[in-house]
Formats: C-alpha cells, sequence, structure tokens
C-alpha cells in the first residue's frame, strides 16, 4: 500500500470517526451521571438522519409518532406515581413536563410538514424531535430501576434498543435514506481532495467537543453534572438530584447525537436500523476512554474510524469482524488497567 | 413439596411428554422440539447468568458454531451426525474456552459488553468462511440415526431432544447439588468470601462458562439435524436476547426454570406471531417490541423469575442429606503454646497514606490474642494482611515456622487460617448446613465432571457430617435445614465461626466479631470462643469493643495510627494512658 | 424554647436486624449536641435516617415540621445538613468546585456565593491556599476541612457531623473541634457524632450515649464527662 492510499485511508477513517467521537462521548456523558451504558444512543442518531429525510421529503416524520408515544407512557407512568404516592400537588408540573413540553416538537413537526423550509430550520426541527426520546425513555425504563445493579441497566438498555428499532421499522419502513448534503463543495489540502462535508464533520466533533468541555469547566451545571458521575452520595447532599441531573445527561448526550446524525445523514445511506453497529462502534471507543474520560474517549473513537477504514481497505466483508475483535483486547487492556475488581453485586432475591 | 412428591412430579411429567408427540398435532410437536432445544440454551444461561451472575449477549453464537460445525462436517465427509455431535462440542468448547480465558478475568459490566463484541464477530465470520455457503447456508443436512432407524421426522427427532434436555437438567442438577455447585450458587455477591475459602473464582467462572456453551453448542447441532438447514440469521444478537430472556423469565432458582423460560417465550412468540396480523400489517416488527417490553417489566417488577414466583406458592422442604458415621479427618493443632504466627515490620500504604506502619507482634498456640485499637488505627488493614486479603508493602508474615508473606488467600486458608468477616457474608437463601459445608471445600476434591455424575456421595456424606458436627460446636445443629437469611445477626456470626471451623483451622482470625451484637449475644459469643479455646483452637480476635475483648483475651496488641501502641494484658492495656487517650481521645 | 430538632422513637432496620431502636433526641437551636458511642451502636445510621438517606420508623420533626414526606434535598433546602463519615467529596474536583457545589441550591445568588466563600476561607485558611488543588490529592485533615466547609456553604441551621476527628492526627483533631465550638457564633447548631469522647464532650452542650442501637445514658455534656459510666462503655469493665 503506498502513502497516497494510506493518507486517504485515514482521512476516510478520521471523518468517520469524528461521528463516533460525538456518539461515544454521549455515551459517557449519559454512563457517567447515571451508570446507564444506553446501547440505544446510535439509535438515536440514525433517527435524526431518517427524521431530517423525512422532512426534506415532505412528510411527517415517524419519530412524530415515536416522541408522542413515548411520552404518553411516560406521562402515565409519572401520574400514577403520584397518585400512588399522594403528591396530586406536582400533578401539573408532571403534566407540563411528560405531557406538553414533549410533544411541542411533534406539533411544530406536524404544522410543517411539506413546507420548503431553509435547511437550517429543516435540521432544528429534526434535531427537536429527537431531543425528548433519551429523556423518555429514562423515565419509562430506567427510572423505576434505580439502585439496579449497572448489569440489569445494561440488560434492560440493549431490551430498550431492541423495542425501539421495532417502533422504528413501524414508523420508518424498511427503506434507506439519504439526506440532502449540506454543501457539494470541496477543496484541496495537500493533493488530497477534501469535500465540504468531510471537513463540516470534522469541524463539529472539535467544536462541540470543545463545547461539551467549557460546559463541564465553567458552568455550575456542567458541575453539577461532574459532581453527579464523582460521587452520587455527595451530590444529593449538597442538594443535586441525581434524577434531574440524568435527564440532563440524557438531554444533552441526544444533542451530540442527534448533530451526528444530521452530519452523517447526507455520507451514508441509513436504515431504521443501521444506528445500533454505528452506536457499538463509538461505543468501542467510549470503552478505550474507560468510559470515564471524554479526552481519551474522542481519541478511541478517532482509533476506531481508522481502523474500521484501513479493515474495509483489507477485507470489506470481514470489516466488522475486526472492528468488533478489536475490542476484546482493548476490554483486556482496560480490565488490567483498572485491576480485577471482585465488586460484590446485589444479592440474589428470595 | 417433599423428595418423593418431587419425584412423582417429575415423573409424572416425563411420561406426559412421552406421549406427547403420540397425541398432539404435528405443530406442537414442533413447537416442542424448538422449546427443547431453546431450553437447553437456556439452561447455560440459568447457570451461568442466573446463578454465576455472567451476562452473555452472546450465547446464539456458540449454538451457530455447534450447528455449522456438525453441518459442515456431515455433508463434506458423509459420516454420521454422532461424529458431527463430537465435533459440534469440542468446537464450541474450544472456542469458549479460549474466548473464557481472555475475558471472564473482566471486572462487572465489562464482560457482558466483550459478549457483545465476541457474539457480533462470530455472527459476520459466519458467511465468510469458505464452505459454509455464504448468507445461503447449508442445506440437506443429514438427519440422526442410530443403527438405520432415522430421527429424521419431528415426531421421532422430539424424544432425542427431549432425553438430550432431560439428561442435562439431571447433570446441572446434581452438579449443583455438589461441592462446586455450591460454590456456582455464590459467585453472585459472594465473590470476597469464596476467596476466603480457598476458591478459585476464575476457575468456577471458566468452567460454567464452557459449560454453558457447551449446551449451546449441543442445541446447535439438535437444530442443525433437526430443521436439517442452517444459515447465520439464527445465530445474531437477537436470538441471544431471546435466549437470555428465557433464563430470566424462568429464573435461577431452580433448573426448571430452563424450560418454564423457553416454553413460555417460544410459546408467547407464537402467540405473538398469531395475534399481532389481526392488529396491525407491521406484525413482524412489533414482535422483537413485545418482546423487549416483556424483558424489561420482567427486569422492573419479577427479577427473581417465574420460578421464584412457582417456589414461593409450593414451598420446598430441603431434603435432609445423608450423613456418614465419621467427618473429615483432622490435622493436629500444635501443642499449646509454640509460636504459631510472627510478624516482623508489617507495613501497607495506599497512595500516600500509611495504613499500617512497621507493626510487628507474634502470638501462641492456644491463645486468644486481641488485635484492638480505635476506627481508623489499621487493624482491618493488618487482617487483610494476614489473611492474604491484600498484598504487604514490606515486612515479614511467618505461620507455623513457613513464610506466608504475600501467599495467596487459598494458599493461607489451606495452611490453617480461617477467618470471618466483620460485616457476615453468608449465602442467606442456602441453609445453614449447606453454607458450613463452603467451609470445607479445600478438604474435598469432587470437581464439577464428578459432582454432575454424582461420583461425590461418600465424600458428600463425610463433609455433611463434618459440617453437622461443626454446627453442633456452636449450637445450631437443630437449625441445620433453616435458611442463613433467617437467623439474628448473634447467630449468623456464630455460623461463620461454624463455617470457618469446617475448614479444620489451626487460628480461627475474626473480624469484629461483637460488632452489631447485643448485650446477651457478645456474652454467649464470649463463651463459645473461649470453649473454642479451651479444645485448643488458637484465635486472633480484630476488635474495636474493649468490653468485649477485656475478659475474653489473654493478650492484646493495641494499634493506633497504624502503629502498634503497646501489647500486654487487658489490664495493663486498660490502665495505660496512651490507649486511654487513644479510645477516649485527648483533651481538646 | 421550643427544639430544632425532635426526633421521637426513631428505629431503622437493615433487612433483619434492628440497627437503631427507639431512640429520642432533641437539639435546641443554637446548641452543640454530641452522640457518642463505641463502633457499630448506630450513630450513623441514626445520621443517615434524620438526613433522610434511610428509611426509618418514628417521628422526625425539624424546625416544628414532620420531615417524613421530605427528601435529603428538601431536607437541605430547609437548612439540615449532613457531614458524613465517609466525606463523600467530588474527589477529581478541585477544591473551588467543591465548595461551589456546597451551594448548589443558592447557585442563583452570586452576592451569597462570594460572601459564603468568604467566611469558609476564614474559618479554614488552608483551604483558600489550596484552591486549585484536586480533592483527592488533600490530607485527611483537609479533606475534613473542606467536607465541613462545603456543608457550610448550604446554608445550615442544623449541622450533623458523622466523627469529624475519624483518622486525624491530634493536633488537626484540636483544630476542628475549636472551629466547630465556633460554629455557635455564626448561629449554626450542631448535631456531632463522635468516638472521641472527651473531646466531644468538652465542646458540646449536652450528651447521649448511644450502645448497640439504644441510647443508654444522656445527660449535660460537662456531667457526662466525668461520668464513670461513659468511660466503662468505652473501655469496658461495668462490673
Amino acid at each position: 500500500m503506498d502513502t497516497d492510499i494510506a493518507l486517504i485511508l485515514t482521512l476516510d477513517g478520521i471523518t468517520t470517526g469524528a461521528i463516533y467521537v460525538l456518539i461515544a462521548l454521549g455515551t459517557v456523558l449519559i454512563f457517567s451521571v447515571t451508570r446507564v451504558i444506553f446501547v440505544p444512543f446510535g439509535d438515536i442518531a440514525a433517527f435524526s438522519a431518517l427524521t431530517l429525510a423525512a422532512i426534506q421529503l415532505g412528510r411527517l416524520p415517524g419519530t412524530v409518532w415515536l416522541v408522542v408515544v413515548l411520552a404518553a407512557l411516560a406521562l402515565v407512568m409519572e401520574t400514577v406515581d403520584l397518585v400512588r404516592r399522594g403528591d396530586l400537588p406536582r400533578l401539573p408540573r408532571a403534566a407540563l413536563l411528560y405531557g406538553l413540553l414533549p410533544c411541542l416538537p411533534p406539533a411544530i413537526a406536524w404544522l410543517t410538514t411539506g413546507m420548503k423550509l431553509p435547511m437550517a430550520l429543516q435540521m432544528l426541527v429534526a434535531l427537536s424531535l429527537i431531543l425528548p426520546i433519551a429523556p423518555l425513555i429514562d423515565r419509562i425504563a430506567f427510572r423505576p430501576l434505580a439502585g439496579a445493579s449497572t448489569l440489569i441497566l445494561l440488560i434492560v438498555a440493549v431490551a430498550v434498543h431492541f423495542a425501539i428499532s421495532g417502533l422504528a421499522l413501524l414508523f420508518f419502513g424498511p427503506e434507506g435514506f439519504r439526506t440532502e448534503p449540506i454543501s457539494t463543495a470541496s477543496f484541496d489540502l495537500f493533493g488530497l481532495t477534501i469535500t465540504f462535508q468531510m471537513a463540516l464533520m470534522v469541524a463539529s466533533a472539535v467544536i462541540f467537543s470543545g463545547l461539551l468541555f467549557l460546559y463541564f469547566e465553567h458552568t455550575i451545571s456542567g458541575k453539577s453534572l461532574k459532581a453527579t458521575a464523582s460521587n452520587r452520595t455527595g451530590a444529593r447532599l449538597v442538594g443535586i438530584r441525581p434524577v434531574r441531573a440524568g435527564t440532563l445527561a440524557f438531554l444533552l448526550a441526544s444533542a451530540l447525537g442527534g448533530l451526528s446524525g444530521l452530519l452523517i445523514g447526507p455520507v451514508t445511506t441509513l436504515y431504521y436500523d443501521s444506528g445500533f453497529i454505528i452506536g457499538l462502534k463509538a461505543f468501542v471507543g467510549a470503552i478505550i476512554g474507560g468510559l470515564v474520560s471524554y479526552p481519551v474517549t474522542a481519541i478511541g473513537a478517532l482509533l476506531v474510524g481508522v481502523l474500521e477504514s484501513f479493515a474495509s481497505f483489507y477485507d470489506s466483508a470481514l470489516k466488522e469482524t475486526i472492528v468488533f475483535s478489536a475490542l476484546i483486547p482493548i476490554l483486556l487492556w482496560r480490565s488490567f488497567l483498572t485491576g480485577s475488581h471482585d465488586e460484590e453485586d446485589e444479592e440474589i432475591e428470595g | 413439596m417433599n423428595l418423593s412428591t418431587h419425584r412423582l412430579t417429575v415423573g409424572l411429567a416425563c411420561l406426559a411428554l412421552m406421549l406427547v408427540p403420540l397425541l398432539a398435532s404435528p405443530f406442537y410437536v414442533t413447537l416442542l422440539n424448538f422449546i427443547g432445544i431453546a431450553a437447553l440454551v437456556a439452561l447455560g444461561l440459568v447457570l451461568m447468568t442466573g446463578l454465576g451472575g455472567l451476562t452473555s449477549f452472546g450465547q446464539a453464537a456458540f449454538v451457530g458454531i455447534g450447528a455449522y460445525a456438525t453441518a459442515w462436517f456431515t455433508l463434506t465427509t458423509g459420516l454420521s451426525p454422532w461424529l458431527g455431535l463430537l465435533l459440534a462440542l469440542s468446537a464450541t468448547g474450544v472456542i469458549a474456552a479460549c474466548l473464557g480465558a481472555a475475558t471472564l478475568r473482566l471486572g462487572g459490566h465489562f464482560l457482558p459488553l466483550s459478549t457483545i463484541a465476541w457474539g457480533f464477530a462470530i455472527y459476520f465470520l459466519f458467511p465468510e468462511i469458505p464452505g459454509f455457503g455464504q448468507h445461503d447456508g447449508l442445506k440437506d443436512i443429514p438427519a440422526i440415526s442410530i443403527a438405520g432407524f432415522s430421527f429424521a421426522e419431528n415426531r421421532r427427532v422430539f424424544y432425542v431432544i427431549w432425553l438430550f434436555l432431560g439428561a442435562a437438567i439431571w447433570l446441572v442438577s446434581n452438579l449443583l447439588n455438589s461441592r462446586q455447585g455450591r460454590a456456582i450458587r455464590s459467585l453472585r455477591g459472594g465473590a470476597v468470601m469464596l476467596a476466603s475459602l480457598g476458591v478459585s473464582l476464575f476457575r468456577v467462572r471458566l468452567t460454567i462458562f464452557v459449560i454453558a456453551a457447551l449446551l449451546a453448542g449441543l442445541g446447535g447441532w439438535l437444530y442443525a439435524h433437526m430443521t436439517r438447514f442452517v444459515s447465520p440469521s439464527p445465530f445474531e444478537i437477537r436470538p441471544s436476547i431471546e435466549f437470555l430472556l428465557m433464563a430470566l423469565a424462568g429464573g435461577s432458582a431452580s433448573v426448571y426454570g430452563a424450560v418454564m423460560g423457553a416454553g413460555l417465550v417460544v410459546l408467547l412468540k407464537n402467540w405473538i406471531q398469531d395475534i399481532l396480523p389481526h392488529l396491525t400489517t407491521n406484525a413482524g416488527q412489533l414482535e422483537i417490541v413485545a418482546y423487549s417490553v416483556m424483558l424489561v417489566l420482567l427486569l422492573q417488577y419479577a427479577r427473581g423469575g417465574l420460578m421464584s414466583l412457582i417456589l414461593r406458592a409450593f414451598p420446598q422442604r430441603e431434603p435432609v442429606r445423608p450423613a456418614a458415621s465419621h467427618g473429615l479427618p483432622h490435622r493436629a493443632p500444635p501443642p499449646a503454646g509454640t509460636p504459631l504466627l510472627e510478624i516482623v515490620g508489617a507495613t501497607k500504604r495506599f497512595g500516600g497514606l500509611v495504613a499500617v506502619n512497621d507493626v510487628s507482634f507474634g502470638m501462641q498456640s492456644g491463645e486468644i490474642l486481641g488485635l484492638i485499637g480505635p476506627n481508623g488505627a489499621g487493624k482491618s488493614t493488618m487482617f487483610n494482611l494476614i489473611t492474604g486479603a491484600l498484598p504487604s508493602d514490606g515486612g515479614s508474615f511467618r505461620f507455623m515456622g513457613e513464610e506466608i508473606t504475600n501467599l495467596s488467600q487459598a494458599r493461607i486458608a489451606g495452611l490453617g487460617i480461617a477467618r470471618t468477616f466483620q460485616h457476615v457474608k453468608l449465602r442467606p437463601g442456602m441453609t445453614l448446613l449447606d453454607n458450613v459445608l463452603m467451609g470445607t471445600y479445600l478438604r474435598t476434591s469432587t470437581g464439577f465432571l464428578g459432582g454432575a455424575l454424582r461420583l461425590d456421595r461418600v465424600e458428600e456424606a463425610t463433609a455433611t457430617r463434618e459440617a453437622l458436627d461443626q454446627l453442633a460446636r456452636v449450637g445450631l445443629a437443630d437449625q441445620a435445614y433453616e435458611k442463613a437469611g433467617n437467623l439474628a445477626l448473634g447467630h449468623q456470626r456464630v455460623l461463620e465461626v461454624a463455617r470457618a471451623l469446617a475448614s479444620d483451622p489451626i487460628l480461627l482470625v475474626l473480624d469484629e466479631p461483637a460488632a452489631g451484637l447485643r448485650k446477651g449475644e457478645k456474652e454467649a459469643l464470649a463463651r463459645q470462643l473461649r470453649e473454642l479455646r479451651d479444645q485448643g483452637m488458637s484465635i486472633l480476635l480484630v476488635e474495636h469493643d474493649m468490653e468485649f475483648v477485656m475478659g475474653l483475651v489473654d493478650r492484646l496488641v493495641v494499634m493506633n495510627f497504624g502503629s502498634k501502641l503497646m501489647e500486654g494484658t487487658p489490664e495493663a492495656a486498660r490502665s495505660n494512658p496512651l490507649v486511654q487517650e487513644a479510645y477516649l481521645g485527648g483533651q481538646a | 424554647m421550643s427544639a430544632l430538632l425532635d426526633v421521637a422513637r426513631l428505629s431503622v432496620n437493615y433487612g433483619k436486624v434492628e440497627a437503631v431502636t427507639n431512640v429520642s433526641i432533641s437539639v435546641a437551636p443554637g446548641q452543640i449536641v454530641t452522640i457518642i458511642g463505641p463502633n457499630g451502636a448506630g450513630k450513623t445510621t441514626l445520621l443517615s435516617a434524620i438526613m433522610g438517606l434511610v428509611k426509618s420508623r418514628g417521628i422526625v420533626r425539624y424546625d416544628g415540621m414532620d420531615v417524613a414526606r421530605l427528601g435529603v434535598e428538601d431536607r437541605l433546602a430547609n437548612g439540615l445538613c449532613l457531614v458524613p463519615e465517609s466525606r463523600e467529596l467530588f474527589g477529581d474536583m478541585s477544591v473551588h468546585d467543591n465548595l461551589l457545589l456546597g451551594a448548589y441550591l443558592y447557585r442563583h445568588d452570586a452576592t451569597y456565593i462570594r460572601d459564603s466563600f468568604e467566611r469558609v476561607f476564614g474559618l479554614f485558611p488552608r483551604l483558600a491556599e489550596r484552591r486549585t488543588q484536586i480533592a483527592n490529592t488533600l490530607s485527611g485533615g483537609e479533606r475534613q476541612m473542606l467536607a465541613l466547609g462545603r456543608a457550610l456553604m448550604a446554608k445550615p441551621r442544623l449541622l450533623m457531623l458523622d466523627e469529624p476527628s475519624l483518622g486525624l492526627a491530634p493536633l488537626i483533631v484540636r483544630e476542628i473541634f475549636r472551629i466547630i465550638a465556633s460554629l455557635r457564633t455564626l448561629g449554626v447548631s450542631v448535631l456531632l457524632v463522635e468516638q472521641n469522647a472527651r473531646a466531644a464532650l468538652e465542646t458540646a452542650d449536652f450528651g447521649y450515649v448511644l450502645e448497640t442501637g439504644e441510647l443508654s445514658l444522656e445527660g449535660r455534656a460537662s456531667d457526662l464527662l466525668h461520668d464513670q459510666r461513659v468511660t466503662a462503655t468505652y473501655l469496658g469493665g461495668h462490673t
């Protein structure tokens, strides 16, 4: 292989890796704050691209129904909980948070269906439709399991993935979509042709990682998330509600996931279930970062992109096998770093 | 339910099953065949995930390895499927052993994640292997036959499947009732306790991982020769989740949970496939939604699974275990007064903090020595250094003249140092007898195969006698078949002492045995410890409670801020101003 | 004078084990009250129950209201504040951030935050020096100061301290107790759980002795200080 090909492959890998970076950072954010390994996170990214595609085709995106169904479920669960606890004064707030607020974006999407909105607005509508999904799933699937082990949460996360990808097939249908390119321009750099789209993907990864860093370092809200991740009991003792921190983490991560979907949409044809594999690959990056370190996660996600790009050059059929097999040595290295700890997980009931 | 009604139920169920292919419609026979195969895989997961706490999202990959191995072999060589079975089992066994050896040391959630990784990797590999028929798969696989009698028909292969399942259930329940089985049943949440009893956690985990893979491989072999066709799609991650759902739905309270779970999921799946098309045109897509929702609901509301609900409705009496007339052979304690433990310059650092700083003391056979000090004095760290739970950063530890510095916990336990825990570590769901039997782990030798094949009856009877003797020694003999979780804390502490005694120790090391005990309980415990000493047992007590220690010990070592403050009789310690200050605090 | 905190017949169970049985205590405004007793007596459990971290039976009245229905955060918002034995600092964050998060409930009040920083740094000049240091790298004494400081940022009216002297060298213990005594002048009442009986009783106005989950003695701190029964609880020899 000559250096030119290597360079092209690396460049290609970094572009894909940039997408993985955003998703991996979101995964780490959710895990560190809530201890949930949010397997359906890749789906969130894919849904945002599919939503944008539907909007561009002048259709009502399936996401609308997904959000409405989830919001209805969450509202019912919250109401039942509040009634059971006799905490009726909080009912209006619940109706606002779980009923009205999540249904605003679907309403906007419904009202604007078929309108020829400018691209930026289309993206905004798509993104706002994506945002409520993960926090609602948190309310429905994970909050009733507060205090469960990471393992139980992981099993539930896997189940949730299958549930929402089934719903996605129902709402989006089996056909694949590609969104309109944001720009078709390209330029030359060191003799390589770089499309504007590629540059945008990498730049977005850099900018949004930077914003996330600033948020954690310079806002009290960001610090409260860091604090929850660092010490949950400590966080409660200073008045940070872990539940609220969790919702915030899911919301922020969704923004990252949704954004990466919008970026990847014009480059790859996405199907209702494409998100899973994308999410898992980003996840390999997150594991390189030990699910704690944001900078190492970002580097790891880039590495996965490059590995994938080289693997598909050598043997495109074995690409997936190679990328996933790479996870095992990484896990071993990670586990070696942290040392083996036989944590005492929950006792068996009965 | 007692043993004979249990046998009757199982017998009747078997009889009813034998009649099914003669009476039921072909559709239900096929359904039962699928249930049987799924139950085999789920049985492995009950063992591995339900009991052992090792979650696998990749079990279908092992089914695929078994299925592809036999399909490829019988099609290319034209030889008997029975040889294919050998190949299927060896292939799954070897691959599982390699994967397990590489990944089972992973802590916490890293292990299940790795199963997703290799599950995917193997699934993507199937169509790429030459001779495996790419995405179309392999067809016209021969049927199973014995001496020319073909089991091609679904009615006939039914007997093969359920016979294998029956055998597997028999073997697994035998295993769970054996020496290694008690270790398997303690893996979840009992890792620290098992290590202190000399159990190699890694070996137990690896073995159940391989057993689960073998059961999956067997399922794959049956599947290949029943459907006579294999392609990659049944071995991806979705069916893996279904198997996990079966194991969790059935629950790990009993091996029959696997059959219950498999039956429930397969029937529900069938029912959903029937009913959904009436409700929507997108039935196929909603199926997976339904399972996933079921799995989530199950974990939210019935984490113990179906079997635990059934067992709660029909509580089972524990069968009385046969006991031999003699217990296990005991080692002779060294004569009173010989040096037992010699610690010189013990040091342990955690980061910048020196938890134990150059502590030296010795102990003689036949005495009760108290190691005391206020909170944070370094007693517990000292304790963990002696028992090998923590590696030391300096100093030498000798036990009966032998160097034990930085030996493994298992080795130290084997030399005759047995410990208890400050926060009692018992198996609340197991009987007192089973809890104490775990103490005999290092004195017995039955392996996994021996346990599964019931070759351990003599050894079990001897160990049971030993455990009953130790229970009697601490006064709990009449509650041997009660669940340990039903005991009051005082009795749980004593039960831990009985478990430690069952390992035939020379030195008993107790970690804050009086913590949380009421006055009467403390007095009873002190009485029992004195009796043990009179029988020749040497006891090292790490304690905070001065009152408990005062009337009990022969000598005291007092620690404060990681260093030894003094050593001497209880009276000398009490009147020592340094000790008073350490305990009551200096003047502010 | 009505009590700030009134605990009546409080019991806590861990599974089948009762860790705290029928305990009744009260703290008057401006008072320092100490609960002393040996390891495993249930002191930490008692404080966790008052804070709402563990479930309990019995009545906890704080500032005249029954707090049974209030969560940890709501109790905190009313000025009930706990510094636990394990400190529960944000280990990978700076001293400054730990303190800042202590005032999380008052995050929109910049003046309050500025004044509180000044007050805490006034009490603990050492923390001001270590402002940018990561909490995990502090010494034991500094960590305790940070835990105290973080709690003081939360506008406490009743500060519950669990073993503030644990694992600290005598000089630092003296320093910590001097600061606890000075809290009275800031209008903060203190419920102090300690093993270091002498120092605690010398600082406190009133004391309770807790033994295996039950109160065995109570009285004015100065009386308990010279009570032989207290010594016996610690060093044994009731007879």
